[in-house]
C-alpha cells in the first residue's frame, strides 16, 4: 500500500509540468494555432525561473522570469505565425532549437557551468505545502496516507495545476472568452465578419498558453529540481501535444493522459534496478525510452480519426 | 503581387539570414565578445588553411546529407525532424557491414556500407512515415519521439553489445584501415589530417540526384504534387499513402549517409552520440536553401564553415561555445522558415514604388 | 403552383426617395488590378437594389467595402443622408449594415444560438446572453418567418436553414440594411422561393435589401432596381420592371450573347457508363449515395440535376476513382471498374475516363505549379520512359491546348495560380478532353467562369458529344443541364427521383423534384420544404 502511495505521489508531481503544457498546449490550439514549440517554452521558462532565482533569492521572480520567457517566445511565435503567416510547425520547430541553443550558450556564459545553473535553496525553491490537518489526520486508516501522504505536501504550482483543469473547462464553456476561443479555431471567418480581430484573440491565448507553459519550465527547475540543466525539459513538450491530441483537446481526458504518462514516469524511476521475473533487471535505457514509445503508439493508435479544430495551423488570410 | 523570381529564391533568403546573423552577432555581444572580431577568426579557420579547409568540407559532406533528407520530404510537404536518430541508426547498419567484411578493400566494401546505412537509416524513418500514411499520426511528432528512441537504444546496443572488452569509452571496434573509406588526403596532400573522405564527393552526386529525382522523374512530380495539394494527387490517381511512405524512406537514407562520412571514414568505428546535432543542422540548411538542391548545397558549405570556424574561435574566445552556432541555426530557421514573409513587405513596397508606371501584363490578359 | 420565377408582388416605389446607401467614386485596386474603378451606386431605403456582374466583374468587392472588410482606395460612402468611415465589421453593424455571405460564416459545431451571440454577447459570461437571444430569436421567427431549432448543431441543418441563421445573425445585431452576396447559389428552388418570401416580408417592413447575383432570372422577379457592373466599373443601373434578361445579359459582357446553346440531334450509341445499384458513404460514414442506378451512352450527354449536397459530389468521386463504393458496380465499355478505395483514379482513367472535377481549385489543379505541369496532371505517367519525366513532351502538350482552347495568357511558363477562372477552367478542360476518353464526366463546368468562356466550354462539351463520347453531365444550375443535355435525372437525398426529357420538361416540375417533393405530393410544396 505504502508503495503505492508512493509511486502515486510521484505520478502527480511528475505529471505537473506535462499538465501544465498540455493545458498551455490547449488553449493555442483550440484557438488555431498549432504550437511544436512548448518544449522550446518549457526549457527556456526553466532556465529563465532558474537564473533569476539564483540571482535574487526569491523562487517567486523566479516564477515571473520563466513566465516572462516564455512570453518572449509566444510573441516571436505569434508574429511568425500570425502576422507573418508563416508555417506554424517551422516556427515551433525553430523556437525549440533556439531554446536549446540559448539556454545552454548564455548558461555558460553567465555560471561556467557547462550549461548548469548554481543550486537553489531557502527561498529561492518551492516547497511542498501541508494542507490543513494533514498531521493529524496522518495516522488515520485509508483518509490518513491519501489526504497525508498523496493529496497533501505538493508544492502550490501542482495545486494550480490541478485547479487549472477545471478552471479550463468553465471558461471555454461557460464564459465569452471561451466562445470566442473556440470559434477562432474553427472558423475566423465566423468572427472576423462579426467585427471581432482574430488577431487580438489568438494573441490573448497565445499569452495564456505563456503563463501556463512558463508556471511548469519553472516548475522543472525550481521545484522538481533546484537548478536548471541542459535539455532539462526531456521531450516534455511534445509528450504534452501528444496527450493534448489523445484527449481531443478537452481538459479532463489531457489531465487523465498526463496523469497516465506521469505514472509510466513514476514506474521508470520505482523499477530501477529491479529483477522482474522472466525479463531480469529492465535497461535503463528501455525505461527512459517508454514514454516516446507509448506516445507513438497514442498517436498511431487512436489519433488516426481525431478531429483538430478546424483552422488549426492555418494562417488566417482576408480572401480576395 | 508577384515579385520576380530571383527575388523570392535568392535576395529574400539572403536578407533572412543575413537578419539571423546580425542577431547572432547580438548575443555575441551580450556576452561580452566582439562579432566581427569573430567573423574574422572563423573565416581564417575555415579557409585559411589545408587543414581548416578539409574539416571545412568534411562538415559540409555531413551537412548535405542531412539539408537534402529534409529538402525531398519538403517536397512532399512532410517535415523530416527525425535525421539526427536516422543518421545514428544508419550508423548501425555501417558499423555491422563494414566489421562482417573485415578485412575486404574499401573499393568492395564501400557499395556495402552504403547500402547498409541507406536501408537502416531509410527502415527508420520509414516507421513514421508509415504511420503518417496509414494512422494519420502526425510525421513531426513521431519523428522527434524517435529521435529520443533511437538514443535509448543505440545506447543499449552500444554499451551493452557493440564495446569491446578492452576498450572504456563507448564505442564499437574499430573498421580495418583497407576497409574505411579514404580520405582524400590520399590523393590531395593539401588535405592531409582532415577527415574529408571520399564522401564528399557522393555528396556531390547526392545533390545532383535529387535535383532530377525531384524535378525531371514521375516520382518527383508526383511528390510535388502532393505536397502543394493531397487533393488533387488523389484526383490524378496518385497513391497518397505510398509516397508518403517511400520518401520518408528515401529521406532517411539520405541522412544516413553521414554514417558512411563518419563511422566508416571519419571515425572508423560507431561512436557514442556520434552524430552530434547534424540532423538538426540539416533542417537549418533545406529551409535555408529552399528546399533546392543549388540552395542545400551552399547552405551546407555555409554552415560548414560555422562549424570549423567555430572550432577555431573556442580556442581564442571561449565563450563562444557550440551551443552558439545551435541558436545561430535556429534563428536562420526562424528567419528564412517561418518568418519568411516579414521582409515580403518592405522588399515588395521597394519593387512597387520602382515598378509604378509600368503596365502589367498579366493583369491586362487576365480578363479574357 | 409556386415556382421560381413566380412574380412577386411588389408596392410601386414611393415618392419619398430618400437614400439608405450612397457610393460615390469609390476605387479599390489589389496591386495591378483594378477592382472597382469609380463607383457611383445609390440605393432607396426599403427596397431590393440587385448588383447583376459576371464573375470578377467587382461585385463582392465593392460589398466588402461597404461591409468593412475592406477599405477603399478613394470615393465616399453615405449612409441614410450621413457621410461614415467604414474601418471595420463593427463599423458596418453599427450603421446597421449586415451582410448574409455566399459561403457561410457559421461555426458548425456550435448551436444556432452560440452562432447568434458570438461577437454580439451581452456579458463576459453566457448564460443571460443566451437567454436573451432565445427570446429575441422566437420574436424574429415570428415576426419574419424565418423559424430553425435554435438549439440545434449548424452541421445538422439543412443549407436553406443555415442561411437562415445568417440572416438572424445580422438582424440580430440590428441591420436595417442587408446585403446578400450570391444566397440562392445553394438552395433549391423551392428553397430560393422561400427566402424571397421573407426579403419581401423585411423590405414591406422597411428593411433595405442589396442582393448580389450573377442569376438573370432572379433579378427579374425579386428586384425594384438594378445596377450591372463590368470589369469593375458601374455600367448602368436600371428599374427592373423596365429592362430583361437579354438587355441585362449584354450589359453585363458588353456585347450580345447567346443564351442557349445551339445543337444538333443526338445520334445515341451503346451504353459506355454502366453504374449500378451504388452506393457510396462518405468520410464520416454517412450514406450519401443510396443504390443509384443509371447508364451514359456514347454520343450523348447525360445530365443530373440537383441541388448540392445531395449526393452528387460522392457520385463523381466514385465514379472518377477518387471514393471507394460501399456496393454495387461501375463498368465502362463492359470492363468492371468499381473504385475498392480512394487511390483508383489512375484505374479509371487507363479504362478510359477523363474527370472534369466540380473543385478545379481543389482537386483539378495545383495553382502552384507551371502551367505545363498542370496539363500533364493525372497523366504524368504518359510522359517519358521508365522513372524519367519527358519535360519537352509535356511543355509541348501544354503548348498544343493554350491554341486549342485560346487559353490566355499563352504562357505555359506562368503559374497557374495567374489564370483567370474561366482560363483555370479551361486548362482542365483541355487536359481532360484531348485524352480522347470514351466517357467524360464533369461537375459545375462554368462554376466561377464568366460568360464569354462558359459559351465556348459549352460548345466544347456538345463537340465531345458529336464525337461520340459519354458524357456525365452534374450540374446545380438547372438551365445549364436543360440546355446540354439529351437525358435528365434528379439526385435528391443520394436517390433518382426522376427522370425528364429537356425537350418537354417542365420547369416547376423538376424544380420540385430537387426539393424532394414526389410528383403527386405537389399540394404540399411550400411548407414541405424545411
Amino acid at each position: 500500500m505504502e508503495d503505492v502511495i508512493s509511486v502515486l505521489i510521484t505520478t502527480i508531481r511528475v505529471s505537473t509540468p506535462l499538465i501544465l503544457a498540455c493545458l498551455a498546449g490547449l488553449y493555442s490550439e483550440r484557438s488555431g494555432i498549432v504550437d511544436i514549440g512548448l518544449e522550446g517554452k518549457l526549457l527556456g521558462s526553466a532556465f529563465g525561473a532558474a537564473v533569476v532565482a539564483s540571482l535574487t533569492g526569491n523562487v517567486w521572480l523566479g516564477l515571473l522570469a520563466g513566465i516572462g520567457v516564455s512570453m518572449m517566445f509566444s510573441a516571436i511565435h505569434g508574429l511568425a505565425s500570425i502576422n507573418f503567416r508563416g508555417n506554424q510547425i517551422i516556427s515551433g520547430v525553430a523556437l525549440n532549437f533556439l531554446a536549446s541553443g540559448l539556454t545552454v550558450f548564455l548558461g555558460s556564459a553567465w555560471f561556467g557551468r557547462g550549461g548548469n545553473t548554481p543550486a537553489l535553496s531557502g527561498d529561492g525553491r518551492f516547497y511542498g505545502i501541508e494542507l490543513p490537518f494533514a498531521r493529524e489526520l496522518a495516522g488515520v486508516p485509508v483518509i490518513g496516507p491519501i489526504y497525508s501522504g498523496l493529496l497533501s505536501g505538493h508544492t502550490i504550482l501542482t495545486y494550480l495545476a490541478f485547479l487549472a483543469v477545471p478552471f479550463t473547462a468553465w471558461v471555454l464553456w461557460r464564459t465569452r472568452f471561451g466562445l470566442r476561443l473556440r470559434a477562432v479555431g474553427e472558423n475566423p471567418k465566423a468572427l472576423d465578419t462579426a467585427g471581432m480581430s482574430v488577431t487580438v484573440l489568438r494573441y490573448k491565448a497565445l499569452a495564456i498558453t505563456a503563463v501556463l507553459v512558463g508556471m511548469g519550465g519553472a516548475y522543472l527547475s525550481t521545484a522538481q529540481a533546484a537548478s536548471f540543466s541542459r535539455e532539462m525539459s526531456s521531450g516534455r513538450g511534445y509528450i504534452a501535444l501528444a496527450a493534448l491530441i489523445f484527449a481531443k483537446w478537452k481538459p479532463w481526458p489531457a489531465l487523465g493522459a498526463c496523469l497516465l504518462f506521469g505514472f509510466l514516469e513514476a514506474m521508470q524511476y520505482r523499477l530501477q534496478g529491479v529483477e522482474l521475473p522472466l525479463i531480469g533487471a529492465v535497461p535503463t535505457q528501455a525505461m527512459q525510452a517508454l514514454p516516446y514509445i507509448l506516445t507513438i503508439l497514442l498517436l498511431a493508435g487512436f489519433v488516426g480519426r481525431a478531429i483538430a479544430p478546424k483552422a488549426a495551423g492555418q494562417p488566417y488570410v482576408k480572401e480576395r | 503581387m508577384p515579385l520576380p523570381r530571383w527575388v523570392d529564391v535568392i535576395l529574400l533568403p539572403v536578407l533572412n539570414v543575413t537578419l539571423a546573423f546580425i542577431i547572432g552577432g547580438i548575443v555575441v555581444l551580450i556576452v561580452g565578445e566582439n562579432p566581427i572580431e569573430a567573423v574574422r577568426i572563423m573565416l581564417y579557420g575555415a579557409f585559411g588553411y589545408g587543414y581548416g579547409f578539409g574539416f571545412t568540407l568534411y562538415y559540409t559532406t555531413n551537412f548535405i546529407f542531412a539539408g537534402l533528407a529534409v529538402a525531398v520530404a519538403f517536397h512532399g510537404g512532410l517535415f523530416n525532424i527525425g535525421g539526427e536518430g536516422q543518421a545514428y541508426v544508419g550508423g548501425l547498419g555501417a558499423i555491422l557491414v563494414a566489421l562482417a567484411v573485415g578485412g575486404l578493400h574499401w573499393a568492395f566494401a564501400l557499395p556495402l556500407i552504403i547500402i547498409a546505412s541507406a536501408l537502416f537509416a531509410g527502415a527508420w524513418a520509414f516507421i513514421p512515415g508509415y504511420l503518417q500514411a496509414k494512422r494519420g499520426s502526425h510525421v513531426v511528432i513521431t519523428t522527434i519521439m524517435m529521435n529520443f528512441i533511437a538514443t535509448s537504444m543505440m545506447s543499449y546496443i552500444i554499451s551493452r553489445i557493440l564495446k569491446p572488452e578492452n576498450i572504456n569509452s563507448d564505442e564499437s571496434a574499430r573498421i580495418a584501415d583497407v576497409t574505411r573509406v579514404p580520405f582524400l588526403s590520399e590523393w590531395i596532400p593539401l588535405l592531409r589530417n582532415t577527415p574529408v573522405n571520399i564522401s564528399f564527393i557522393l555528396a556531390v552526386l547526392a545533390l545532383i540526384g535529387v535535383y532530377i529525382l525531384i524535378w525531371h522523374t514521375k516520382f518527383g512530380y508526383a511528390l510535388r504534387t502532393m505536397g502543394h495539394n493531397g487533393t488533387a494527387a488523389r484526383y490524378a490517381g496518385m497513391s497518397n499513402a505510398r509516397l508518403i511512405m517511400v520518401t520518408m524512406a528515401i529521406s532517411g537514407a539520405l541522412v544516413g549517409m553521414v554514417a558512411v562520412n563518419d563511422t566508416a571514414g571519419a571515425h572508423g568505428r560507431l561512436i557514442l552520440g556520434y552524430v552530434a546535432g547534424t540532423g538538426f543542422v540539416g533542417i537549418a540548411v533545406a529551409f535555408m536553401g529552399k528546399a533546392h538542391p543549388i540552395g542545400v548545397g551552399l547552405s551546407a558549405l555555409l554552415f560548414g564553415v560555422l562549424y570549423q570556424g567555430g572550432q577555431e574561435l573556442a580556442f581564442t574566445m571561449p565563450a563562444i561555445t557550440r551551443e552558439m552556432i545551435v541558436t545561430i541555426q535556429a534563428l536562420v530557421i526562424l528567419f528564412t522558415g517561418a518568418m519568411s514573409n516579414m521582409l515580403r513587405r518592405p522588399v515588395e513596397f521597394v519593387f512597387l514604388a520602382a515598378r509604378q508606371k509600368e503596365p502589367d501584363p498579366v493583369a491586362q490578359e487576365k480578363g479574357a | 403552383m409556386d415556382t421560381h420565377t413566380e412574380n412577386v408582388q411588389r408596392p410601386v416605389p414611393a415618392a419619398d426617395t430618400s437614400l439608405a446607401i450612397e457610393l460615390k467614386k469609390i476605387n479599390k485596386s489589389f496591386g495591378p488590378v483594378r477592382a472597382n474603378r469609380d463607383i457611383d451606386l445609390a440605393v432607396t431605403r426599403g427596397t431590393v437594389h440587385g448588383i447583376v456582374g459576371e464573375n470578377g466583374a467587382g461585385k463582392s468587392t465593392l460589398m466588402s467595402i461597404l461591409y468593412g472588410f475592406y477599405h477603399a482606395d478613394s470615393g465616399e460612402i453615405v449612409v441614410n443622408g450621413r457621410p461614415v468611415v467604414i474601418h471595420n465589421s463593427s463599423d458596418a453593424l453599427a450603421l446597421g449594415i449586415g451582410m448574409v455571405h455566399q459561403h457561410f460564416m457559421l461555426v458548425d459545431n456550435f448551436s444556432v444560438i452560440e452562432n447568434v451571440i458570438l461577437g454580439a454577447e451581452d456579458s463576459a459570461l453566457l448564460g443571460p446572453s443566451v437567454d436573451k437571444a432565445r427570446r429575441e430569436l422566437q420574436r424574429l421567427a415570428d415576426d419574419y418567418g424565418l423559424n430553425v431549432p435554435v438549439d440545434a448543431l449548424i452541421q445538422d441543418l439543412s443549407v436553406g436553414q443555415q442561411q437562415r441563421v445568417e440572416i438572424l445573425k445580422a438582424l440580430y445585431r440590428g441591420a436595417d440594411i442587408l446585403i446578400l452576396d450570391e444566397p440562392t447559389g445553394v438552395l433549391t428552388p423551392a428553397e430560393a422561393d422561400h427566402l424571397f418570401k421573407v426579403l419581401k416580408t423585411l423590405r414591406d417592413e422597411g428593411k433595405t435589401i442589396i442582393l448580389i447575383t450573377h442569376k438573370l432570372r432572379e433579378i427579374m422577379a425579386i428586384t425594384d432596381t438594378v445596377s450591372v457592373m463590368r470589369q469593375g466599373q458601374m455600367v448602368e443601373s436600371l428599374v427592373t420592371s423596365e429592362t430583361s434578361p437579354e438587355q441585362l445579359a449584354e450589359l453585363m459582357v458588353g456585347r450580345r450573347v447567346l443564351l442557349r446553346v445551339h445543337k444538333e440531334e443526338a445520334k445515341p450509341g451503346d451504353v459506355l457508363l454502366d453504374v449500378n445499384d451504388l452506393v457510396v458513404t462518405d468520410d464520416a460514414g454517412t450514406e450519401r449515395l443510396k443504390s443509384v442506378s443509371l447508364k451514359v451512352r456514347a454520343g450523348e450527354i447525360f445530365g443530373v440535376a440537383g441541388v448540392a449536397g445531395n449526393g452528387q459530389s460522392e457520385l463523381l468521386e466514385c465514379v472518377a476513382g477518387m471514393r471507394a463504393a460501399k456496393s454495387g458496380t461501375i463498368s465502362i465499355s463492359g470492363h468492371d471498374v468499381t473504385a475498392v478505395n480512394e487511390d483508383s483514379a489512375a484505374m479509371l482513367r487507363r479504362n478510359g475516363l477523363a474527370h472534369v472535377p466540380e473543385d478545379r481549385i481543389r482537386m483539378g489543379l495545383v495553382t502552384n505549379f507551371f502551367e505545363w505541369e498542370n496539363a500533364i496532371l493525372g497523366y504524368h505517367e504518359n510522359y517519358g520512359k521508365g522513372l524519367m519525366l519527358d519535360v519537352k513532351a509535356a511543355r509541348a502538350e501544354a503548348q498544343r491546348h493554350i491554341e486549342k482552347f485560346d487559353i490566355r495568357p499563352a504562357n505555359a511558363d506562368l503559374k497557374t495560380a495567374n489564370f483567370s477562372g474561366g482560363n483555370q477552367q479551361k486548362i482542365v478542360l483541355a487536359r481532360e478532353m484531348e485524352r480522347d476518353p470514351d466517357v467524360l464526366i464533369v461537375g459545375q463546368p462554368t462554376r466561377g467562369v464568366d460568360i464569354g468562356a462558359i459559351e465556348f466550354i459549352h460548345n466544347q462539351i456538345i463537340k465531345m458529344r458529336d464525337a461520340g463520347k459519354a458524357i456525365l453531365l452534374v450540374s446545380v444550375e438547372l438551365d445549364e443541364i436543360r440546355s446540354l443535355s439529351d437525358r435528365i435525372v434528379v439526385l435528391f437525398d443520394g436517390k433518382i427521383v426522376g427522370e425528364a426529357d429537356p425537350a418537354t420538361a417542365d420547369e416547376g416540375e423538376l424544380g420540385l423534384l430537387m426539393a424532394g417533393v414526389k410528383a403527386d405530393d405537389k399540394s404540399k410544396s411550400t411548407e414541405s420544404s424545411q
